[in-house]
């Protein structure tokens, strides 16, 4: 069986509803064997995979019910998941065949028959299988009472009504402490299924049930393990010793060859781990949870993909996991792109002064690769690591000028953009690397680095000799540049008038750009801010330029960090889409159920304090209406609008580095003294509180490491083009 | 969970389509179709549009396709489109566009078996294979006993076994396949190496066999607890078959186990500690003005002279404007491609203690537009026989079975690398 398989490749052909009819006709006589029909069945199946309407021939593919052969019945079942919704009048035709394989001998076909019906939800079929399910849900074979447990989850989904008032969801209950643990895992993955939905039923687990769960787990297939290990976080543990005991069970399973086993063990682990408080045993637990993730590298690049976004929240929430592992995240050449990105981002969060070194050696090596995407984060990231690591600050910053010297130009854009935020990190530290950057204005034509080196432009005035006329250069196309040019022009050319005052040319130019901020352009927010300087100026210039040029809070690397109540939200959904996007599932799945800790007495005081609420589902309903790409939640324009200038407002605004509001808990100077140090260095992950006053948005940090820049950062997409399709 | 399961060809063909809920419609394939086959940008596996998100998975020239409308555990995805390409393969031979084709009757039969509603179930291929097969079924005359073993065993503790399996000859065979990582930097120094290990089994035992495996390892969780471990190799982790019984593991690090019948993975495991590099490549590469690349390039074996290093093939990457390469070798070929900007170096075996240096010569043609080379790393591929560059052997494998037969155990080693294997310059 193992050699070649079947030769139908031949039926992939399209054909005709009244040949296929006549055939099926025609083959009625001198048929012993059944292979004409056999044949004319398999054409027909063929041209539904191909996507050909093969509903005209319902009654001709169900006269074939009658034919004795296994192969015959699973096509015609398959022809009835098909059409049978759309052919309510003639269904119930078939209805006595499968009462009659409901009833069959084999349990096989007592499960095939239950399997299909349930796969046909439209009343009359519907009818029938309520009462066959009622047996089948309490039949001696394990294998029909496994299938009869799914098939209460499609009954829910089609009349939640009939089901409940039959008594399935209790009889699935029962499921729960079957003999057999597939039909466990069955029971619970259906129960999840109704108590994931907005208007079923509740599905909690006792600390009984929930060890009854544990102990099928040794039994149950691999993915009956994933549906128990799932279903643990919906026991809430209300002693610190249970979480802890239960935690000691479920750690054995990351030991499995199934990835997907592993991390949602690692899912169980993480949510247990918010209600322990044996030290001793959470550290072992993040011991062991290290390696296995380290392993889920050499599977196939999809599943890698899956735990490198994981990973990346992961080592937020319990930095002592894998962080002495940053080697293993080194990117390989012929990495896929999307592996590559999401190492990038690890090895970022995953550097320290210890390994800064390997770290930026790693990063200049990327800087010279091909893909454009990729390139530019690596070069990112070299200047981030100098922000989050002073030792390895001068080194990052000399790797920055050499890969200026290359000339290449999206690593000359992004290079400016990170030393930007360097010399706010570093005042008065390398602005002697000014005179480099000018001679590569050329190069920048992206909004964002040009508006970075006119911020340098304007910040440093008083340093660049030439400063005016760089300026007069760059406002040459005032009126053709992008908002965010345009406001960076605006601020510069205040600062360089403060700064020189007595120049002719700095008179002439802030005038100028006042005048067309004010009067030509249609942008309110660049109107309003051009007001609001002229105004200043207009009415004191020497306390005008206090504000304009009053010193910047230090940038730090503080805004990296997710807050700690919506990474524990976050968290409840690893390995899911969610944790891919980084969004709780109800932000962008409509109908997906929210999760949130629940409160209980074991539940860590730190945990209480931040807890965020399940957030209110607001997917619209209808096709949606969006501008770009971007996607439509609330909460993420909230985050938006408080990085963008216009809210920012003042004189900063050019200036704030991303995740604006937390810059306020900057001034505490607690980071200042230990810039890279605090929470990274990993030990007492349970005890820290990114901003826990700090930002009405718990996601506002959400992007922070990278700033602005996340056009690579994956995320799903709302295309109302599309919504037709759906 | 899963909505929809879909193959496509690389024309975009939907060579298989089974819808398993009816909040999606079979049109959903075409925006699968335009979003990523006709998409010669696909930046990740996973595409989210709205409240749909696509999981795909390449082999040979196939897209396997899972649709979802809800929070999909998606590493349970992509383990199950692997399964199915897994379970595919055993039993067609291979998974591509011709034999889809041939049997998408059968494979529609196993997606119904494997897969109810979305959710996973059962996908052990050998106790697949004794009800799911491509020979004509009569539904009316299968034995019910015979159908409820069957049904036993798929829901059973140990699925993946049947209990009369028979053979004259107990026998058992265990190959030990590692393969190496590498990353050197252009200086020498090793910035990586690490080693994949896969031990696979191929169990030709009757009855229900009673499996105890010993290696030399030892299971480092916490690398600053090291101490004189001996000659016991350390893995940073390792997994195991199903068949393994974990808590076994975890409390007597003892590896039991009643094996499925014929071939399985029993394990996998990871080392990173005193790796053994079984070739050692030193590469001088020298851009001379802007006309002209020179290449040294030494290989040299690092193993016992009793064994040697087979197929190994070495990519030298060459700039994007080469016109010719002029190679000599005092061993093997060396062919530049230019289609894929490099020398290939091909030497059929290299015994231990052996080196061999190539010298080439790339000629450049003169380009308006100058960009910096990015010089990608030097690529090797070969297989070591008898060799671990980990340093694991097998202890013992013991099979205890109530008949008492004697069995007959049969260990291989092999190290290899391919396409993991890199030196920079």
């Amino acid at each position: 069986m193992a050699s070649g398989g079947g030769q139908d490749a031949k039926f992939f052909q399209r054909g005709k509803i009244q040949e296929f009819r006549a055939e099926l006709l025609a083959a009625e006589s001198k048929d012993k064997k059944f292979t004409k029909r056999k044949t004319v069945l398999k054409k027909i199946v063929a041209n539904i995979t191909m996507g050909n309407d093969m509903s005209p021939l319902f009654t001709d593919v169900v006269q074939c019910l009658g034919i004795p052969l296994l192969e015959i019945k699973k096509m015609v079942y398959l022809f009835l998941v098909y059409y049978g919704r759309s052919k309510a009048d003639q269904i119930h035709l078939i209805i006595p065949s499968f009462l009659q394989d409901c009833n069959d001998r084999n349990p096989l076909i007592r499960a095939l028959a239950i399997r299909t019906m349930s796969y046909i939800p439209i009343p009359v079929v519907l009818e029938s299988l309520t009462d066959q399910l009622r047996h089948c849900i309490k039949d001696r074979d394990p294998y029909v009472r496994k299938t009869a447990a799914i098939c209460v989850a499609k009954l829910y989904t089609a009349d939640p009504r009939r089901a409940e008032k039959n008594g399935f969801v209790e009889m699935l209950r029962d499921l729960l402490v079957d003999s057999n643990a597939t039909v466990v895992a069955n029971a619970v993955a259906s129960l999840t299924e109704i108590g994931d939905r907005q208007d079923g039923v509740i599905f909690k687990l006792n600390l009984t049930i929930a060890n009854k769960l544990l102990a099928a787990l040794g039994e149950s297939s691999e993915w009956g393990q994933i549906y128990i290990l799932d279903s643990l976080l919906r026991y809430v543990p209300e002693k610190h010793t249970d979480a802890e005991l239960m935690a000691e069970r479920v750690l054995i399973q990351l030991q499995h060859a199934n990835s997907a086993v592993v991390l949602t063990a690692i899912k169980a682990l993480l949510y247990l781990m918010n209600y322990m408080e044996n030290r001793k045993l959470m550290d072992h637990i993040c011991k062991k949870m290290g390696p296995p993730l380290v392993t889920l590298l050499s599977s196939g690049p999809e599943v890698q993909y899956v735990a490198l976004r994981n990973i990346l929240l992961i080592i937020q929430r319990r930095p002592s996991v894998l962080k002495n592992d940053v080697k293993v995240f080194f990117c390989k050449y012929n990495d896929p792109i999307y592996v590559k990105l999401a190492k990038l981002e690890i090895m970022y969060r995953l550097a320290r002064e210890e390994n800064a070194r390997e770290v930026l050696a790693e990063l200049q090596e990327y800087a010279s690769e091909v893909d454009v995407d990729f390139v530019r984060k690596a070069v990112r990231s070299i200047g981030r690591l100098s922000i989050k690591i002073s030792p390895a600050a001068d080194s990052c910053v000399q790797a920055l000028l050499e890969l200026i010297e290359t000339k290449v130009t999206y690593v000359v854009q992004e290079a400016v953009i990170v030393i930007k935020d360097v010399f706010r990190r570093y005042p008065g530290k390398y602005e002697g690397i000014i005179p480099t950057l000018c001679e590569n204005l050329d190069s920048l034509d992206d909004p964002e680095s040009k508006a970075a080196m006119i911020w340098i432009i304007g910040q440093f005035a008083d340093k660049i000799e030439n400063a005016d006329e760089l300026m007069e250069d760059l406002t040459f196309n005032f009126m053709d540049e992008s908002v965010e040019v345009q406001l960076a022009l605006l601020t510069a050319a205040v600062k360089l008038f403060i700064y020189k005052s007595q120049s002719e040319t700095s008179k002439t130019l802030v005038h100028k750009v006042l005048k067309w901020a004010t009067e030509e352009v249609d942008n309110p927010d660049l109107r309003d801010r051009g007001f609001m300087y002229w105004r200043l100026l207009a009415i004191n210039p020497a306390v005008a330029g206090e504000i304009v040029l009053a010193e910047k809070p230090a940038i730090t690397t503080d805004s990296d960090r997710m807050d700690r109540g919506a990474l524990d939200q976050l968290l409840l959904h690893t390995g899911t889409l969610g944790s891919i996007y980084h969004k709780n599932p109800e932000t962008f799945i409509r109908n997906a159920a929210g999760k949130a800790l629940q409160d209980s007495p074991a539940l860590n005081a730190l945990s209480r304090q931040v807890l965020v609420p399940i957030a209110r589902a607001n997917i619209p309903l209808g096709p949606v209406q969006v501008e770009g790409p971007g996607p439509t939640e609330p909460r993420e324009s909230a985050a938006e609008g408080v990085a963008s200038p216009t809210v920012a407002g003042g004189v900063q605004a050019v200036s704030l580095p991303a995740g604006g509001s937390s810059s306020e808990l900057i001034n505490t100077g607690l980071l200042d003294e230990e810039p890279e140090g605090g929470h990274d260095d990993g030990g007492d992950d349970d005890d820290y509180l990114a901003s826990p006053s700090g930002p009405a948005d718990p996601y506002a940090n959400l992007e922070g490491a990278f700033s602005g820049y996340n056009a690579d950062e994956p995320r799903p997409q709302t295309n109302s083009d599309l919504a037709g399709l759906f | 969970m899963i909505s929809a399961f879909f193959i496509f060809n690389q024309k975009g063909e939907v060579l298989i389509s089974r819808l398993y809920r009816t909040d999606l419609k079979r049109s959903i394939a075409d925006v699968f179709r335009i979003q990523v086959v006709s998409n010669s940008d696909v930046r990740s596996p996973i595409i989210t549009l709205g409240s749909t998100s696509f999981f795909h998975v390449r082999v040979n020239n196939l897209y396997v396709v899972a649709v979802t409308k809800c929070n999909a555990n998606a590493a349970l995805v992509f383990e199950y489109c692997y399964r199915f390409i897994a379970i595919a393969k055993s039993y067609f031979g291979k998974v591509d566009e011709e034999s889809v084709k041939n049997n998408f009757v059968l494979i529609y039969e196993l997606i119904d078996e494997i897969n109810d509603f979305g959710y996973p179930q059962n996908s052990e291929i050998d106790t697949l294979k004794t009800y799911i097969t491509t020979e004509s079924v009569m539904s009316t005359n299968v034995p019910a006993e015979e159908s409820s073993k069957i049904t036993t065993q798929a829901t059973g503790a140990t699925s993946w076994r049947r209990t009369d399996v028979k053979y004259k000859k107990n026998e058992a065979f265990v190959d030990v396949v590692e393969t190496v990582n590498l990353s050197m930097s252009a200086k020498g120094t090793v910035l990586r190496a690490d080693v994949d290990g896969h031990i696979l089994m191929r169990a030709y035992l009757s009855g229900t066999p009673e499996c105890k495996f010993g290696l030399n390892d030892k299971l480092v969780i916490d690398k600053s607890e090291r101490s004189g471990l001996g000659d016991a190799v350390e893995l940073d982790d390792c997994r195991f078959h199903q068949c393994v019984r974990l808590d076994e593991f975890d409390s007597t690090r003892t590896i039991s186990f009643i094996p499925p019948d014929g071939e399985f993975e029993l394990m996998t495991y990871r080392s990173t500690s005193n790796v053994k590099l079984p070739l050692r490549v030193i590469p001088t590469v020298t851009e001379i003005g802007t006309s002209s690349v020179s290449y040294v390039v030494t290989v040299k074996t690092n193993f016992n002279n009793k064994l040697s290093a087979t197929n190994v093939v070495i990519r030298l990457p060459t700039p994007l404007n080469t016109t010719t390469v002029d190679c000599k070798v005092p061993n093997g070929k060396a062919k530049y491609v230019p289609a894929e900007n490099v020398v290939v170096w091909k030497i059929p075996r290299i015994q231990g203690g052996q080196e061999v240096t190539l010298s080439a010569t790339a000629q450049l043609t003169t380009t308006t537009h100058r960009q910096v080379w990015a010089r990608p790393p030097i690529d090797v591929d070969f297989q070591v026989l008898m060799f671990t560059a980990s340093g694991l052997i097998v202890r013992f494998l013991k099979v205890f079975e109530k008949s008492n037969y004697h069995s007959i155990k049969w260990v291989r080693y092999l190290t290899k690398a391919s396409g993991s294997y890199q030196v920079r310059f």
